[in-house]
This record gives C-alpha cells, structure tokens and sequence, in this order.
C-alpha cells in the first residue's frame, strides 16, 4: 500500500474537529494535526475548502475532504478496522438520520440557549435544545447509540457530552440534567469514560476559559 | 425474498420527494404513493415521522425512513442494480459533499429570493443563489454531476432543474439562465431529457399554478 498520508486541518476546542479525531482514533490511523487560526485563514485552509474556509477538513494524500459527518463517513469507509456505521441498511439510515438531526437542532439551540443576550430567544432557544434532547433521550434504547459499542450517532453527539455541560456551567443553565434526561446524562457519563474518547477531547480547563471569556465579553458589549 | 412492501409518503410538488421518486425509479422498485395533506397530517404521517413531520417518508416492510437524501441512500444499499452513489470512498464522500451543499446553500436562498417582499432580502438572497450556482457551475466537469451518467448529487439538484427555472418565471428573476451559468443550464437541460428523470417530475402547469398563487398572494397581503 502507497504511503499514508494524512492531516487534520482543525482547531482545539471545536466539537466538529473532535468528531473528526474520534474516528481517526478509532480505525488507528496515524495523521498530523495543523492547528488552524480561525481568524486569520491559513493558505491551505482556503485552498483545501475553498467553499466554507471551515474546520474540520481531512487531506489524504493530497486529497481534501470537509464536513465532519462526511468526513467521519469517508474514515470509515477508507480504512478497515472498528466498524463506525452499522452494517445493516435500515440501521444506517437510522444512524444517519440521527447525525443530521443532532446537526440541525442541536448545535444551534444550544448555541443560542447560551450566547443570547434576548430572554426571550434564550427561553424560545432553551425550549428548542430541550425537545431535541427528549427525542434523543427517548431514542437511547442500550448503552449507546451504536448499541453495545458507540457508533456514528454517538461520535456525532460528541458535543453533548463535553461541550453542553462546560457550556451550562458557564452561563448558569440546566439545559441537560440528571431529572430530566437520565437516560442521556447517563450516556455522557459512559461516553466519556471510554478511553478512545478520552483520548480525544481536548483539555478542558483551556476550552472553558475561552467560553468563559467569549460569553463574558458577549454580556459585558451589551450594557 | 420476502414480498418488498413499499410505501412512499410525499406530496405532488416536492423536490424532496422527487428525488425519492427518481432513486426508487432508478432501481426498479415498485411502490405505492400515498400522497399527504400537510395542512392536515395523517396519523399515518406522524406515526412514521414523529420527529419533524414532514415528508417524504419512505416504508419499507412498515420500518419508516426519513431525510431524503438518507432515503435515497437507504435506496442505494437496500437494492441492487444501477448504483446511486460512487464506489470509490473519496467519489463518495464528494458526493455526499455536494449533495448537502445543495441543502444547506441553494434551497432557502431560492426560496427566499422568491417568496419576500423585502427587496433587500431579496437581493442578499439571490446574491447567495449566485454565490452558490457559481460553485457548482465550477465543479461541473462532465455531462453530469455524477460524470456520464448522473448520480446522487444530480438527483439531490433536481430542484434547480425544474423548481428554480418555474419559480424564477413566476417571480420574473434570472436566478439560472444560460448566460450566467452556461455548464448548469446545460446540466439542467440534459438531465430533464432523461427518461428516468421526465417520468419522476409532477406535472409542471399544476405545480406552476400553486406557486404563482402563493405568489401572488404574498405580494397583495403587502399592500
């Protein structure tokens, strides 16, 4: 086999990019990771995803892919190993549907449940957040998503587990708890004590102050 | 094999559920269509779509998929016959690229160029149209999307070759003509003289009919 080459074009801290180094994990591929500065684009960056000039973007062998669902897929696909989609069609339409679902109606919600000055958005943005996760919690049906073995859906859901609780904790909400989704609650706590996700967070500590400083600095232009 | 129960929930008029036709139609299988009212939803709708409502909803030996580009790849697996998607993992991965390019980038802005009565909306949104016809028109190297013949990414722009040409009439705009995306009106032109595809679309005077209505009825509530 020609020799592997593989870069991660990606930033710590983005949910996105930790989706990207979960599957990468998983399937023990060897890759360089090229921290990208956000707010002055890189050469590559533009020239890898010259459409969305986003992280995450994969280059194997020279050859760029974007947009961490696609992504995780593609790893999937392109090399052997751990399974991430289920086998079965009807199963992987499931996962697939899934991924999107958390794409669309988490992120967004969640985002917004946090970084709003407006109370009225925040509470219409809490509510939303709110019904994504009864659907998700009621959708949990064994330890994880994938069944016995995370999956696609939980690799998605990433964000959930790392980044909605440091998120609540700095603007004072209880968008995910115990009393409401136990069921999802507990899945984080699972999730997160698997070594091959362990291995792939970034550190926390760093990841909340820039949080904490982007949601102080949202309030403090406010007044 | 057991008997293919086959269900295909939609509504004559939809893109989204054109795109189902055309995969289902593509590999051959039989189906019923059992058209929904969406100011209306049957229990049969809900029962099978309780997450977001909508359609299309294709039942396969009564197991429910929804999304329709997860239906259309569900379609691609499920049975053999012309392949849908590339089998090359990196073709793939474009594939499913461009196809949720076409989601995120196209539908809303032509939708909104279309049915606002704010001239700045207007603008910014068929700008965007533009922005993202260009990088389509510059992705397109042979005769279609999927190279000689056409594929999941064709089919996911089924929109732009028979919605986009009709609303655009309807609203007197020049979203694609063949001036300013000369390779995707040549796209658009090819790919509805396929057979499989021309016996896929809904009837275009009905089709016209309740978008000028809605049309017309949005512009005489502004003033």
């Amino acid at each position: 086999m020609a020799q592997e080459n593989v870069k991660l074009l990606g930033v710590l801290g983005s949910p996105f990019v930790c989706r990207v180094q979960i599957a990468l994990k998983l399937k023990g591929v060897e890759y360089e990771f090229v921290a990208q500065d956000l707010q002055n684009k890189s050469e590559e960056l533009l020239k890898y995803n010259p459409i969305h000039k986003k992280v995450p973007v994969l280059v194997h062998n020279e050859k760029p892919i974007n947009e961490s669902l696609v992504i995780v897929e593609y790893i999937d696909e392109a090399w052997k190993g751990k399974s991430i989609l289920p086998t079965d069609p009807y199963q992987r339409a499931l996962a697939r549907f899934w991924a999107k679902f958390i794409d669309d109606k988490v992120f967004g919600a969640a985002w917004k449940s946090i970084f709003t000055i407006d109370e009225n958005e925040r509470e219409k943005n809490v509510k939303e957040a709110q019904k994504a996760f009864q659907f998700l919690e009621d959708e949990l049906k064994g330890k994880f998503f994938g069944g016995e073995k995370f999956g696609f859906v939980d690799i998605a859901a990433v964000y959930i587990t790392f980044w909605i609780p440091m998120l609540q904790e700095i603007a004072g909400l209880e968008l995910l708890t115990n009393e409401k989704f136990p069921k999802l609650c507990k899945w984080n706590q699972e999730f997160l004590s698997e070594p091959t996700i362990k291995e792939s967070l970034p550190p926390r500590d760093p990841i909340f102050a820039f949080f904490k400083g982007l949601y102080e600095k949202i309030r403090a232009s406010a007044k």
